[in-house]
């Protein structure tokens, strides 16, 4: 605005267009045309917003939602607040939403070491709109596609592939047979019995609570979907008997000494006692 | 014999009074216990008979769903029937002798545990015949030839224990266990899948478990495996600003990116539990916890040194690669290792 007055001031024979009245408010809305255009067009969150009406509509609906059931935590702009533990919503994307929704982890009864899954009492368009929202606060993993997710036709070459991932990158948490497992100050590793390829992939790529992200770039949509097929193969095959949370020797262990050796030692005490006398 | 010839402490206290059983004075309760004792021994042909009609009419694929778990229902009677009817032979015997079988207490005396002195003289007076017979004592080489014979037998065993591996002087240890195939330049790629790793593809939180390139021409061979237990790592991209970098190691990350040894430093069990926002990093064997926002330090558990931490840099092409080799040696201590160099906290 300043160079505007000074030109005006220096050079008398500018044309007088320049000098116009509406000059400097056209000038004004020009300018900030350009900077919102420049914005739409780097900002890939505000891309979407932009793609159609049936968009902002689902944004809409999504904010209404959340401004229901998730913004006392998340607060009102999901930008999280501290003292309830509760991060900010800014840069997670449509994926977290979709996976913390879809397994009744969020909204959260009450605050806790971590979310546990329960059971989910949104629909499904519901979910989509909250994704929405949340998606169009900023950048993060978008809901997959099942092709992304979908196992189906993989080869046994794929699963094997998919075993050995799963025991490189997942097993530490959740178990060589995905039964889930313990994890410091009281937070567990789920098991994935229940686990969707879809949220499997949602959780792999957004990292949910403890469980680091796996991205893209260290873990492909092929490799991930190879450790899904994997996890589908295990899951399909019935384990024999009690399987006591399949969690191993911890489990089994307690099982044999308090039962096993329990009933011995009974049989022991019942054998050289003297029994009642006359 | 009495007390005065076993020469006891404290006199015999003798056998204790034997009141009678309810078996042993009402035949009443002795008719009952008989009966019970009888039928459980009856129980078992039956068992064994239906163990027998399982076996041939059961189909081997029938499930039974009990408590929430898949049974093999063949398999599951098989074992019941088999199960209580060896429990009821065991419990019938020890039935029979705690009620019917007279439990009258009997002392049976026994002789002292050395031979008498005649046979004690007669065995070394055959073993002196048996002395002189063998002729040692006239040709005393005899004995010490072989004597010396199997002494010197000893020695190759004992040197064939070198085979257990070479001295450990300083020397060989700074070539092997103080060594691994991580070198300047050498790019970290993901284990399994071999894929170099970028910077720029990982993100704040990721966890990638990873390893050497040059770990893939080693494939196939001996040394594989001992390169690899030693030279696997995870890497791990946090937030710059929420954790602690020394100045010491500000050049040993990108961005938050760092790099560890995946060896646990108590007794070398691979680790890979990170939790994402505290950071931790947890051993599953005796739960040893390491704090990767801080150079590694034990924050919990039995590990008594840092997790060793792999300096990395981006090479022209913004792949992430080491800058050297661990400055300390990788996994648990052993007699000789100097724990000088390890990273403490409150190190710059």
């Amino acid at each position: 605005m300043r160079f505007l007055a000074r030109g005006g001031r220096s050079s008398k024979d500018r044309t007088s267009l320049r000098r116009h009245r509406a000059a400097r408010p056209v000038l004004l809305l020009l300018s900030l045309f350009l900077v919102g255009a420049t914005y739409a067009a780097v900002s890939p969150a505000t891309e979407s917003v932009a793609d159609g009406a049936a968009d902002a509509q689902l944004i809409a609906q999504g904010k209404a939602l959340f401004s229901q059931n998730c913004a006392s935590c998340h607060g009102l702009g999901g930008e999280g607040l501290a003292q309830q533990g509760a991060p900010a919503l800014t840069n997670v994307g449509a994926a977290a939403v979709d996976f913390q929704v879809s397994t009744g982890r969020m909204p959260m009864a009450n605050p806790l070491v971590q979310a546990p899954a329960k059971e989910n009492t949104f629909t499904e368009d519901e979910i989509a709109a909250l994704a929405a929202y949340v998606a169009s606060l900023g950048q993060g993993p978008a809901i997959p596609t099942e092709d992304q997710y979908n196992p189906a036709g993989m080869s046994p070459e794929d699963v094997s592939r998919g075993g050995e991932l799963f025991r490189t990158n997942c097993s530490a948490c959740h178990n060589f047979k995905g039964a889930g497992g313990a994890l410091p100050n009281g937070a567990v590793a789920p098991s994935l019995q229940n686990a969707t390829p879809k949220q499997i992939l949602e959780a792999l790529r957004t990292g949910p609570g403890q469980m680091p992200i796996f991205a893209e770039g260290a873990l492909p949509d092929e490799n991930a979907k190879q450790v899904i097929a994997y996890i589908e193969q295990v899951n399909a095959v019935p384990a024999a008997g009690l399987s006591l949370g399949g969690l191993g020797p911890v489990a089994e262990g307690f099982w044999a000494w308090v039962a096993g050796i329990g009933s011995l030692v009974l049989f022991a005490v019942w054998i050289a006692s003297r029994g009642a006398r006359a | 014999m009495s007390d005065k010839e076993l020469d006891l402490p404290v006199p015999d206290p003798g056998l204790e009074e034997h009141p009678p059983r309810f078996t042993d004075v009402d035949p009443a309760a002795a008719d009952r216990s008989y009966r019970q004792i009888v039928a459980m021994l009856a129980a078992v042909p039956v068992l064994v008979i239906a163990f027998l009609v399982v076996y041939f009419a059961v189909p081997r694929d029938a499930e039974l769903i009990l408590f929430g778990s898949t049974f093999k229902m063949q398999t599951t009677l098989l074992g019941l029937t088999a199960g209580f009817a060896t429990l009821l032979i065991g419990i019938a015997a020890i039935a029979w002798a705690r009620s019917l079988m007279s439990d009258e207490e009997i002392v049976g005396e026994r002789h002292g545990a050395a031979s008498p002195p005649e046979a004690r003289e007669r065995v070394l007076a055959d073993l002196e015949i048996g002395i002189d017979a063998s002729a040692i004592r006239r040709r005393k080489l005899l004995g010490t030839g072989m004597a010396g014979a199997l002494g010197m037998m000893l020695l190759p065993a004992v040197v064939s224990l070198a085979d257990l591996g070479p001295w450990p002087t300083a020397e060989e240890r700074a070539k092997t266990i103080e060594k691994t195939i991580w070198a300047e330049g050498v790019r970290l790629v993901t284990d399994v899948t071999n894929v170099p790793l970028k910077a720029t593809d990982l993100v704040v939180g990721q966890l990638v478990n990873a390893q050497p390139e040059n770990l893939e021409h080693l494939e196939d061979s001996a040394e594989y495996q001992i390169a690899k237990a030693k030279a696997s790592i995870i890497v791990v991209r946090m937030d710059p600003n929420s954790i602690k970098i020394p100045e010491s190691r500000r050049d040993w990350q990108v961005d938050g990116i760092l790099c560890y040894s995946k060896i646990c430093t108590h007794v070398g069990c691979p680790i890979s539990l990170w939790e994402q926002q505290t950071h931790h990093l947890l051993c599953p064997c005796h739960q040893s916890t390491f704090d990767l926002g801080n150079s590694g330090v034990v924050v919990f558990g039995p590990a008594a040194r840092s997790l060793p931490q792999l300096p990395i840099t981006t090479d022209a092409q913004g792949y992430l690669v080491a800058r050297g080799d661990f400055t300390v040696p990788v996994g648990p201590s052993f007699f000789e290792r100097d724990s000088l160099k390890d990273f403490q906290e409150g190190d710059r």
